[in-house]
């Protein structure tokens, strides 16, 4: 039996939602779901926050979403200036799906150090 | 011209049998499965049913001629045989909208399924299908919250939600039932559930389960940094008890409450769903007796009827059958209403039993949940099955785990990730389903230990209630 390693008091503790009980994606991986997400036609969008204000359902947004966007390398290019110009925050990608009204996809890409 | 009163008893088909008639827009439409007595001719007996669910009686009365019943009667207006079965036939009846109150499921069942179903002509009756008119559809006040509002509420997008129903279903203290709570939340499920037979019985009265649940979620919530709920039945013997639970709850901050349409009544389920629309809480509902009225062929009330009933008297998730798990349901009906419960369109489909086409306009869907004897090793079919507008509850399948509800919420949260991330790649779920569920456990002791547990565990007795098409 082993036991179950979280607390308060641990800030590894804290988790992202969607894809963040598995291990961080490598980049492979990574491209494969924002393949998935063009592939839905959903706009992909960046958003980024300080860690201790992760909580709220608004981050910041990095610039527009970037409507119509289907270039992979695109994407991720601009997922990657997000994260250069704040390179302690979360930063994650979104999937809007106009018609849903509602982000068919969401996930953490770059993890800041958690409070 | 004006008729002269003819006192005495006719054949219902001179006035209910129409066969050239052709259903209007507005007009509710009805779909039973009749099984008559011997010798009743079938015209005789569909057009019997549909005088004994509107405007007939027995006998001809003399108040018959103050109005016009030729208008507010129902039509029986086409026949159809059930494939492979020859003691029943499917009657379609049409009823103007006229009679039935706005906004009420109560009256429509009233009517439709009231005095008929123990007419003695028939040896059996059963409601297949309703199609709801826009029109009728937009009187009625449907999800409180819908798909979307609850994504957006809880900060979940691109998965299947995960929930988790405490058992022992009866007998755990309050602060015991609120530790079963917290280790789920805590482990990585979005929601744990009160079983539907947890109201407030002695050993756990409802306002203690309130308040030692809400403290287990807000420390899960602050522990793992995700948003959290516990679906807090605020079923009750009144409805008036029924919405001094359901304040509580809102006052607390729980963001989620939960009730027994069947059991509990449209009425008060209406009456709720209202309130939790005006007071920005999510309404799960439960569906206990459902089988009683839907799992007989040739009687009662098919489940997708049902279905159709809770969107417009409203929930934000109703229990749908997970084909795969420990209760009764076939894979094609049990997709099609699920369809019923989220699409804003179906259309008529007699291979999945949807005998009408459905518009729901911009009425909010609800999320299926699929609940009953699942675990890990379901996983991948689970997630092929209901698509990521779903609640997955594993109950057993997450208390059971041989180190705890902690690890067990961990295993189930891991592998559901694991199938969305695979599904995504293009990988065929329920063919590799294994290795993806493999893989992920290297990385993950709790799910490899899930899996070790429940590997050789299957239901696999045959579905009692086929779709018809199927016995062919």
């Amino acid at each position: 039996m082993q036991d179950y390693q979280s607390s308060l008091s641990d800030p590894s503790s804290r988790k992202f939602e969607t894809f963040s009980y598995l291990p961080p994606f490598t980049a492979e991986q990574t491209r494969k779901q924002i393949e998935y997400i063009v592939s839905k036609g959903w706009n992909p969008g960046i958003e980024h926050t300080e860690p201790e204000n992760a909580g709220g359902h608004y981050w910041y947004m990095w610039k527009l979403p970037m409507f119509g966007e289907t270039d992979v390398d695109a994407i991720l290019k601009e997922v990657e200036a997000c994260h250069t110009a704040h390179p302690k925050n979360h930063v994650r990608l979104l999937g809007f799906d106009n018609f849903a009204q509602s982000a068919g996809a969401a996930m953490v890409i770059y993890r800041g150090e958690t409070v | 011209m004006a008729k002269t009163y003819d006192a005495g008893v006719k054949e219902y088909r001179e006035t209910y049998w129409m066969p050239d008639y052709t259903p209007k827009e507005t007009d509710i439409l009805a779909c039973f499965k009749v099984t008559p007595q011997d010798g009743v001719p079938r015209e005789e007996v569909a057009a019997a049913v549909a005088a004994e669910s509107s405007t007939g009686t027995w006998t001809t009365v003399w108040t018959d001629l103050l109005t016009d019943l030729d208008y507010y009667k129902g039509r029986a207006y086409a026949i159809e045989d059930v494939p492979g079965d020859d003691t029943c036939f499917y009657a379609f009846i049409a009823y103007p909208i006229d009679l039935f109150e706005e906004g009420s499921v109560v009256n429509i069942m009233t009517s439709l399924v009231g005095n008929v179903f123990g007419f003695k002509a028939l040896r059996a009756l059963r409601l297949e299908d309703i199609r709801f008119p826009i029109a009728y559809v937009m009187t009625c006040n449907g999800p409180p919250q819908g798909i979307q509002m609850e994504r957006d509420i809880l900060n979940k997008y691109g998965r299947p939600l995960l929930g988790c129903t405490i058992k022992p279903k009866l007998g755990l203290s309050a602060k015991n039932y609120g530790r079963a709570c917290y280790e789920g939340l805590r482990g990585g499920l979005d929601f744990t559930k009160d079983d539907e037979n947890v109201n407030s019985q002695p050993f756990m009265r409802w306002r203690a389960r309130f308040d030692f649940v809400m403290e287990a979620i807000q420390k899960a919530e602050a522990e793992t940094g995700e948003r959290k709920g516990h679906y807090l039945n605020v079923t009750a013997p009144t409805s008036d008890e029924m919405m001094r639970r359901a304040e509580y709850a809102k006052e607390i901050g729980a963001p989620i409450i939960m009730h027994d349409y069947i059991t509990g009544g449209w009425s008060a389920n209406t009456q709720l769903a209202q309130w939790c629309q005006n007071n920005g809480m999510l309404l799960h509902i439960h569906r206990a007796m459902h089988a009683v009225l839907d799992r007989n062929p040739h009687h009662g009330i098919h489940f997708r009827v049902l279905t159709k009933i809770l969107r417009l008297s409203g929930g934000d998730h109703l229990h749908s059958g997970t084909v795969v798990g420990k209760l009764e349901g076939d894979r094609d009906a049990t997709l099609g209403w699920i369809d019923i419960m989220r699409d804003s369109y179906i259309k008529e489909d007699r291979s999945r039993g949807i005998f009408f086409d459905q518009d729901w306009g911009a009425m909010p869907g609800v999320l299926p949940v699929a609940s009953g004897g699942i675990h890990v090793w379901h996983m991948p079919a689970l997630v092929n099955i209901f698509g990521d507008d779903s609640v997955l509850q594993f109950g057993g399948g997450t208390l059971g785990h041989p180190w705890g509800n902690a690890a067990g919420a961990a295993a189930n949260r891991v592998a559901v990730e694991a199938c969305v991330e695979a599904r995504n790649m293009g990988r065929e779920l329920e063919k590799e389903g294994k290795e993806i569920l493999t893989a992920a456990a290297k990385h993950n002791p709790e799910l490899a230990a899930a899996m070790e547990t429940w590997k050789e565990i299957k239901f696999e007795f045959d579905t009692v209630d086929k779709l018809d098409v199927s016995h062919k």
